[in-house]
């Protein structure tokens, strides 16, 4: 099972193991970690499961590019958008994202 | 207030689970305790029509929270016990196994349960319903082998499960006595592209035509019979035909009910240690009396209200609704509310299945439904939050260019709320 970093607001890291298929919202939420709301259930249609991936790490490299849809919901989510956000409900974990650093924004709501 | 007690919350659904949480994020620091009627864990419906039922499907979770996460919060559940009465004037409820709990606030997040069709042989086996895991689970199983698949009812519920069957090449019947499917919810224009969108699935939509019975063969269901006598022929059959509000515990305590529990603008009830949300409460809407909607957005944004005040940050609710609805390739997408409006225009286009139907009333825009157009729907979120106006002659400069109207949205809302 492949594991990834949360990496809090308040800067606090913590590793996650997730199951391959189950994409990082839906492990997070399952796991009881705040961060994380998931409001719509996956389907890419709340932006409160934004996170700050780092495109420079190795592991990030395997993620599927954001389609349409995402951009326009990581347009409205509540905390910064930035060249590194991303719906967290979007990315389904494969054996590559083993060690992948995910970053919680301040805030989903 | 009354002084001792938990904050009971009766019904542990999507909005009864949010109370509880929001209470804790508010830094409540009282005790709270969800009592919900059914065995699980609070978990979500909206996939149960929809992901759940997917031959691949992943198993993702459909629970809120793992069961850690209640003792982590010191969230007190009892699943499985159904609240039977309210003692308001002792401050009590009582539940189905006899205990009698006092309460210093109770919350009514009771849901609503399925109209049922009540015509000859619809008891039988073979006819399903959708709102609990229960029902998705029972349904699932008969969905693996059914070869055809009669929906009664062209609810959102009923379109997205035929999306779903066609993907798995079941054969797909959906009949309504409506003109259009999902009739009551969205716009001609909107639902005319629905219509033809399962069609091309190959679901074979029959409007305008009533079910008289449910023929049973070997104390199964095999079919329905239409008013006109015509026969259509089913191994399996969904029924969806609308929700009645749970509100019988509030109206047996005495308290107003009118197709739900009636609320104030703060989503209190008449008694002030009674509030209600989420699908069972008729909240105020100005121009359109008091409302009852079913959706997430609604279900926890109510909650959240609620959990402030309890918490003492009194608000009163006043949030924009917003819904969606998953439908094979297709992603709808609702904001505001659309009933009434006198005037539709239609930006992008249907035939390639992107497009946005604004609805207006009296010049003044109402609500949006958006087909694979998410930008045009988070930028009505905006619009309709912070009251921005845009005239029919604006929507049309915007038509073609979704980029523009985000943009307009944005720069108006950072002006009316900097
Ligand atoms: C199949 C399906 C698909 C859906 N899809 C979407 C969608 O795509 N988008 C969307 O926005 N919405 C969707 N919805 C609607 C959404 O799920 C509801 O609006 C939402 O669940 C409402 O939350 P609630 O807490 O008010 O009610 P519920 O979630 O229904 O919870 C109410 C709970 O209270 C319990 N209860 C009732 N009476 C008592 C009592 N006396 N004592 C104790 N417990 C009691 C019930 O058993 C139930 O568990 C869907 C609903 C269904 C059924
Ligand atoms: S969970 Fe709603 S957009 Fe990801």
């Amino acid at each position: 099972m492949p594991s990834i970093i949360l990496i809090h607001d308040d800067g606090t890291r913590e590793t996650l193991d997730v199951a391959v298929g189950t994409t990082i919202m839906h492990a997070v939420v399952a796991a009881g970690k705040d961060g994380i709301v998931g409001e719509c259930g996956g389907s890419a249609m709340c932006a409160t499961c934004h996170v700050y991936i780092d495109r420079d790490q190795e592991q990030a490299k395997s993620l599927p590019d954001v389609s349409a849809v995402e951009d326009a919901m990581l347009d409205s989510a509540t905390a910064e958008r930035r060249e590194t956000s991303r719906l967290s409900c979007q990315l389904r974990v494969t054996e590559a994202f083993e060690g992948l650093e995910v970053r919680l924004p301040e805030r989903q709501l | 207030m009354s002084s001792s007690g938990p904050v009971i919350i009766a019904g542990a659904g999507q909005a009864g689970f949010q109370v509880a949480s929001s209470l804790r994020d508010e830094g409540f620091a009282g005790d709270v305790l969800l009592i919900g009627e059914e065995p699980e864990f609070p978990y979500q419906r909206p996939p149960l029509s929809k992901a759940a039922l997917e031959a691949n499907h992943n198993g993702a979770s459909v629970f809120l929270r793992p069961p850690k996460f209640f003792e982590e919060k010191k969230i007190g559940l009892q699943a499985g016990k159904k609240v039977v009465s309210i003692d308001r004037a002792g401050g009590s409820v009582t539940t189905c196994s006899g205990e009698r709990i006092p309460y210093q606030h109770l919350v009514l997040a009771t849901g609503t349960r399925n109209r049922t069709l009540d015509i000859p042989g619809s008891k039988t086996r073979g006819v399903f319903y959708l709102r609990t895991i229960a029902d998705a689970r029972g349904f699932g199983e008969q969905l693996e082998r059914a070869k055809r698949l009669v929906i009664i009812g062209a609810g959102f519920i009923g379109m997205e499960v035929a999306a779903t069957a066609r993907k798995r090449s079941i054969d797909t019947t959906v009949l309504d006595i409506a003109p259009r499917p999902m009739a009551r919810a969205i716009t001609a224009a909107t639902a005319n592209f629905f219509h033809n969108f399962h069609s091309s699935l190959g679901t074979k939509i029959r409007l305008g035509v009533e079910v008289s019975e449910i023929v049973v063969e070997n104390g199964a269901a095999a079919g329905v019979l239409l008013q006109t006598g015509e026969r259509v022929d089913a191994d399996l059959i969904l029924v969806g035909i609308g929700v009645i509000a749970n509100s019988e515990l509030a109206s047996e305590a005495g308290l107003a009910v009118q197709n739900g529990i009636l609320v104030d603008e703060y989503l209190k009830t008449e008694d002030q240690n009674i509030s209600a949300v989420g699908d069972c409460a008729a909240f105020p809407v100005r121009s359109l009396g008091n409302i009852r909607i079913e959706s997430v957005q609604n279900a926890t944004d109510q909650a959240r209200c609620v959990a402030a005040r309890l918490a003492g940050r009194v608000d009163c609710y006043t949030n924009v609704p917003w819904f969606w609805s998953d439908q094979s390739t297709i992603k709808l997408q609702i904001v505001g509310l659309v009933s009434g409006h006198d005037d539709v225009l239609v930006a992008g286009s249907p035939d390639e299945a992107c497009f946005s139907a604004f609805c207006f009333r009296n010049g003044s825009l109402v609500g949006i439904e958006s087909v694979n157009r998410p930008a045009d729907h988070m930028a009505g979120r905006r619009l309709l939050r912070h009251g921005i106006p845009i005239s029919q002659d604006q929507v049309e400069d915007f038509k073609f260019d979704v980029k523009a109207l985000e943009a307009y949205a944005r720069t108006a809302a950072l002006e009316a709320c900097p």
